[in-house]
């Protein structure tokens, strides 16, 4: 069945049968039933709740085979059921001392899968003693997996297990210098390489190691696994012992080690990048290029060079060119880059694309002189044509436009290329363009009249496609243009080509070449009195003043740009000349605004989040100019508040009032009720709101603070119901009196908030769990209104609880195969919703997906062909709907960062407009700056702005 | 997680034994399959035997006419692994006497059985030939 299973058949048929041997009493039948049962069963299947309790049978029995079985199946499928049933079963056989080893090391794995399902299954506290333990075990085997055991719990926490971190060096040291092993575990010599890996590969996890003691022996175990390192003919000893080592250098670059050590392990690795074994060799090179980010050893890399460009001749390149780019800056700039462009010829296909766009990033980064760039690019497009990018030529063009002394010399080149028999089509537009604008420059030189140009580069057209024509007719109009006085011949030749052209079929050749046509002719005629046709370059320039205007540090930026996207045709591709009417010379518009787009972009990213954060210390400042009277709840309200005059309480409280009334569901306070805050004195200590927002996106911190009180908050969220514990603290030696809490929860929110203290006694802290079930999807906010006297001051607080929407969120990773059928079903408003949104907070596309994912929304990536598009989906729970899947797509312009459209479909649509309004909300505002300094009028009552379902939204929504 | 699936192919490509960590449909599977299948097929022997592929490595060696992939998180030790998989086929060596496919064929329950002893939810349990074998060694008894 197996094997039928493994073809790629279903095999429903005999799960029933597999499940029903497991409790078979026979050895062999009880057998097959696990194995079978964990190969084609996964957590979630309903067969699995029919065997649980045959399992835990089997797992508290005295049989010991049974009992590993049984253990076996929990740990390749058990599941959240398992994981609460079994879990306190499974730490006793792991810490009980009856048992042999088989059993326990069965455990401890055991342990590892229930606690990557639950991880309350393990207790923190306890279980660290529990696992120093367990670390001093003899037998190898509950060693090795208690060790991954200790891994991930160590990854997940590795404050609580900084005791085991000793251990873990005396076994390295046992294992390592004093092969302290039984026979049969060790491997070619080697006493077991899996766990000395897996040690260093826990060690890995602790920050750093405090003890010198402890430090000092770890060092000089490394040291000793480093010197002691050979390559020998065996290749499995070989192999394993490279193993031990790579672990080991990597944990010396983790402990960040002194500079000798460090040098001592670039002369490793340099050894290695030169040995004739390829996983070795390969290996060498990925290590260097992490080594990298460690710095301070670049100068020792760099040594390595010659070897490393070497190694570019390997079947596996990639990892030599990621190091070379990693390692490349001014010194050996041109050198690599050089190296880089002999290789194109004769690297292979798939790679040529991300060559030649690393030699294009590197040339423009450490150029030394511009000229060299242009020589590099026009090389890389002459040997890699076809690979390249459009970006990487716009960047050329621009850089030339930009350069008034690179013209001429660009010119040159350019018609030195156009002059050799085959030409790439790219380098036939660079070339052209470049011809077109500056070939007058040449004019003077020999070989160079417009005419020769002219015949250069119309030698090309017929072998050119369609989008290149264009571009070769801007440049006829220009030559024509530069030509004065004109040139009869010339001039006649081109008009023959305009004329021929006017009947293209394609749009833009055609616009173009009656547009030409016209204004030659016209320009002809008035050519001798100068007076029209001055215009035309003119107006040409200020489009290029622009594109340099909004080029402030381009070189930089862009460089920045590529780097950080790695995947050269996205942003700049999008825009392909679109036939522009109207405008006599379209010709560069559609280019130049292309090139220019990202760098604009650039700068007003730069200058909008300066502004923002000039706003946000603005606001900080204003909130501490406020008369101490209308604090706390000017935080709250936010915009409001800091427009409210000082002083002027009562009139400020009757327009919140009036604006409560006018929109009940006005910006966070729907609960709040006007509060007498005249004897409200104290000044909280941090912005309450910023503390909020925080708190939205984690679980525990402070809630508020001022120079009497600290209210902390825990929260835990399960499903759709959530366990807030509320930490009042006084700060004070006396104690605090007539405290009162109160919530006044949201319609959507069940809460319940045990009974809390009249007096928190001096230097105290009071707990106060709160319950919270959500019945439905809403984004308003339940609020604590709290008081207490001190002294004679009496303080109301009213405060925003963090039990907002995106609590009842579950990430959810969905895939192609998930999304789409979803997507389609949920076909239009209300279960599906689209808005544009205005005025977004300029941000990246990797850091909005870092927002959604805090949000717990996770990110689906590659769903979209689009990669300025991001799918995200999420499950929300509440009472009433139970778990419901959302699914986001968000699809932003590269050009305009403040603006997006947003999608979003869920079986509720409720929750889908909730939903929508929540994200918005995230998007639009930065946290701090509660929306604008000026206060909007109150959100208008929430009518759903679901745009009419235009064609290209009906497009997209297909994907 | 360490190890995500462990397969056995032959030369033609055909799936010999597949073990899965994780769990994916039949579809994925089959998907997967394909393409590692015709990814790693491909490689000379002067290529290394690490592979990238999606959002994880493949370490794949080649014994005769049959290829073993194990595709693991992208920060596992890859060495580790390519030595994990040769210590896999000795102890089918010692088992079987002299392993070959048709023996794995045959008798895939017990290569599953010793997978299952070595391997446990990604993480290897047992580098003991010994200790991997007892249990195999049990149920032909019995």
């Amino acid at each position: 069945m197996l094997y039928i299973y493994m073809l790629g058949y279903d095999v429903d048929f005999g799960h029933m049968e597999a499940v029903s041997l497991i409790s078979a009493p026979k050895y062999p039948e009880k057998q097959v039933g696990y194995i079978v049962t964990s190969c084609l069963l996964n957590e979630n299947h309903d067969f699995l709740r029919l065997a649980i309790n045959t399992v835990r049978n089997d797992i508290i029995g005295r049989n010991e085979t049974f009992q590993c079985l049984a253990l076996t199946l929990v740990g390749n499928i058990g599941g959240r059921e398992f994981a609460e049933s079994l879990a306190p079963d499974v730490q006793k056989l792991l810490l009980s001392s009856s048992c042999r080893p088989l059993v326990r090391k069965k455990a401890a794995l055991c342990l590892l899968r229930l606690f990557r399902k639950n991880p309350d299954v393990v207790n923190v506290d306890g279980w660290a003693d529990r696992m120093t333990q367990l670390l001093d075990e003899r037998d190898l085997g509950v060693l090795t997996s208690s060790m991954s055991l200790l891994v991930a719990l160590v990854s997940n926490n590795h404050e609580a297990y900084w005791t085991c971190l000793p251990k873990c060096v005396k076994i390295l040291e046992r294992l390592a210098r004093n092969q302290d092993v039984p026979q049969e575990y060790t491997y070619y010599g080697i006493p077991s390489p899996w766990l000395q890996v897996k040690t260093m590969r826990a060690l890995q996890y602790f920050p750093t190691i405090e003890d010198p003691n402890t430090r000092r022996t770890l060092f000089e175990v490394l040291q000793w696994i480093l010197m002691g390192t050979d390559v020998v003919k065996n290749v499995n000893k070989n192999n394993a012992s490279h193993a031990v080592l790579f672990e080991a250098l990597a944990l010396v670059m983790h402990l960040d080690a002194e500079k000798e050590m460090m040098s001592q392990c670039v002369a490793l690795l340099g050894k290695f990048i030169a040995v004739r074994e390829p996983n070795i060799r390969y290996l060498g090179l990925e290590n260097m290029t992490r080594m990298l980010i460690v710095a301070d050893v670049q100068e020792s890399i760099k040594r390595h060079q010659a070897q490393i460009i070497t190694s570019l001749k390997d079947p596996d390149i990639r990892r030599a060119l990621d190091l070379l780019y990693g390692m490349c800056d001014i010194t050996n700039a041109k050198d690599i880059v050089e190296e880089l462009l002999q290789y194109l010829n004769s690297a292979d296909f798939t790679m040529r694309e991300e060559l030649s766009l690393k030699a294009a990033i590197l040339a423009e980064k450490f150029a030394p002189d511009l000229s060299w760039y242009v020589d590099v690019i026009l090389q890389l497009i002459e040997k890699a044509g076809d690979f390249i990018s459009d970006d990487i030529w716009f960047r050329v063009v621009q850089f030339v436009t930009n350069n008034d002394d690179l013209q001429p010399y660009a010119a040159a080149k350019a018609k030195e290329y156009l002059e050799k028999p085959a030409v790439d089509e790219k380098m036939v537009k660079v070339c052209a363009y470049i011809l077109g604008e500056y070939s007058h420059l040449l004019a003077r030189r020999p070989g160079c009249s417009p005419k020769e140009i002219f015949s250069i580069i119309h030698e090309k057209l017929p072998s050119v496609s369609t989008t290149t024509i264009p571009l070769l007719l801007s440049a006829y109009a220009k030559i024509l243009m530069h030509t004065q006085p004109p040139d009869q011949v010339l001039q006649n030749q081109i008009w023959t080509i305009f004329t021929k052209y006017e009947s293209c079929i394609d749009a833009e050749i055609q616009q173009r070449a009656v547009e030409y046509f016209a204004l030659s002719r016209k320009g002809a005629a008035v050519m001798d009195i100068l007076a029209e046709m001055p215009k035309f370059p003119e107006r040409q320039s200020s489009l290029i003043k622009k594109a340099e205007d909004a080029e402030a540090d381009t070189a930089e930026q862009s460089a920045l740009k590529l780097r950080a996207q790695q995947q050269p045709s996205n942003a700049l591709v999008v825009t392909d000349q679109h036939p522009s009417n109207g405008e006599p010379p379209p010709v560069f518009v559609g280019q130049l605004s292309v090139v220019k787009a990202p760098n604009m972009n650039n700068t007003k990213d730069h200058y909008s989040t300066e502004h923002v954060l000039s706003q946000e210390n603005g606001n900080l400042s204003q909130v501490d100019q406020q008369p101490p009277s209308a604090d706390p709840l000017s935080d709250l309200l936010g915009p409001l508040a800091i427009e409210g005059p000082p002083g002027a309480t009562v009139q400020y409280e009757n327009s919140a009032v009036s604006e409560l009334e006018s929109g009940p569901d006005v910006v966070d306070g729907s609960a709040i009720v006007p509060v007498e805050v005249g004897t409200n004195t104290i000044q909280p200590i941090g912005n309450i709101a910023v503390r909020f927002h925080a708190l939205c996106l984690k679980d525990s911190g402070v809630l508020y603070e001022d120079p009497y009180i600290q209210i902390g908050i825990k929260a835990e969220w399960r499903a759709h119901q959530g366990r807030l514990v509320l930490f009042l603290g006084n700060k004070n030696t006396s104690p605090l009196v007539s405290v009162q809490a109160l919530i006044l929860p949201p319609a959507h929110l069940k809460m319940e908030l045990s009974l809390v203290p009249d007096t928190i006694p001096p230097r105290a802290q009071v707990q106060c769990p709160l319950e919270v079930v959500n019945l439905r999807p809403s984004r308003d906010v339940a609020v604590l209104d709290f008081s207490y006297k001190f002294g004679t001051h009496m303080v109301n607080i009213k405060l925003r609880l963090p039990a907002v929407l995106n609590k009842f969120l579950q990430p959810l990773p969905v895939s192609a195969e998930e999304f789409f059928p979803q997507w389609r079903s949920l076909s239009g408003p209300p279960s599906k919703l689209q808005e544009v949104v205005r005025g977004v907070r300029p941000m990246a596309l990797p850091e909005m997906a870092n927002l959604l994912h805090s949000y717990r929304i996770a990110i689906s990536p590659g769903l979209d062909p689009n990669p300025n598009n991001l799918v995200a989906s999420t499950t929300f729970y509440s009472e009433d709907t139970r778990a419901i899947v959302c699914l986001v797509r968000i699809e932003t312009d590269p050009a305009d960062r403040t603006q997006l459209r947003m999608t979003l479909a869920s079986g509720d649509p409720t929750l889908t407009f909730e939903l929508k309004e929540f994200i918005k909300e995230q998007l639009v505002s930065i946290p701090t700056v509660a929306q604008a300094p000026t206060p909007p009028p109150p959100a208008a009552p929430p009518t759903p702005q679901i745009p009419p379902n235009d064609p290209a939204a009906l497009l997209a929504d297909l994907l | 997680m360490g190890i995500r699936f462990i397969l056995m192919v032959n030369k033609q490509g055909q799936t010999r034994l597949a073990q899965y960590f994780e769990w994916l449909t039949l579809e994925e599977r089959r998907a997967l399959e394909g393409e590692i299948v015709r990814k790693c097929l491909a490689r000379n022997e002067q290529q290394c035997s690490f592979v990238e592929h999606r959002n994880y490595k493949i370490v794949y060696r080649r014994y005769a006419s049959l290829f073993f992939l194990v595709g693991v998180d992208n920060d596992e030790n890859e060495l580790a692994i390519l030595e994990f998989i040769h210590l896999l086929v000795e102890t089918m060596d010692r088992h079987f006497g002299n392993v070959c496919e048709l023996d794995i064929m045959f008798h895939l329950e017990k290569a599953h059985f010793m997978l299952e002893e070595m391997v446990m939810n990604g993480c290897i349990v047992e580098t003991s030939k010994a200790n991997i074998l007892t249990p195999v060694q049990l149920l032909e008894k019995t």
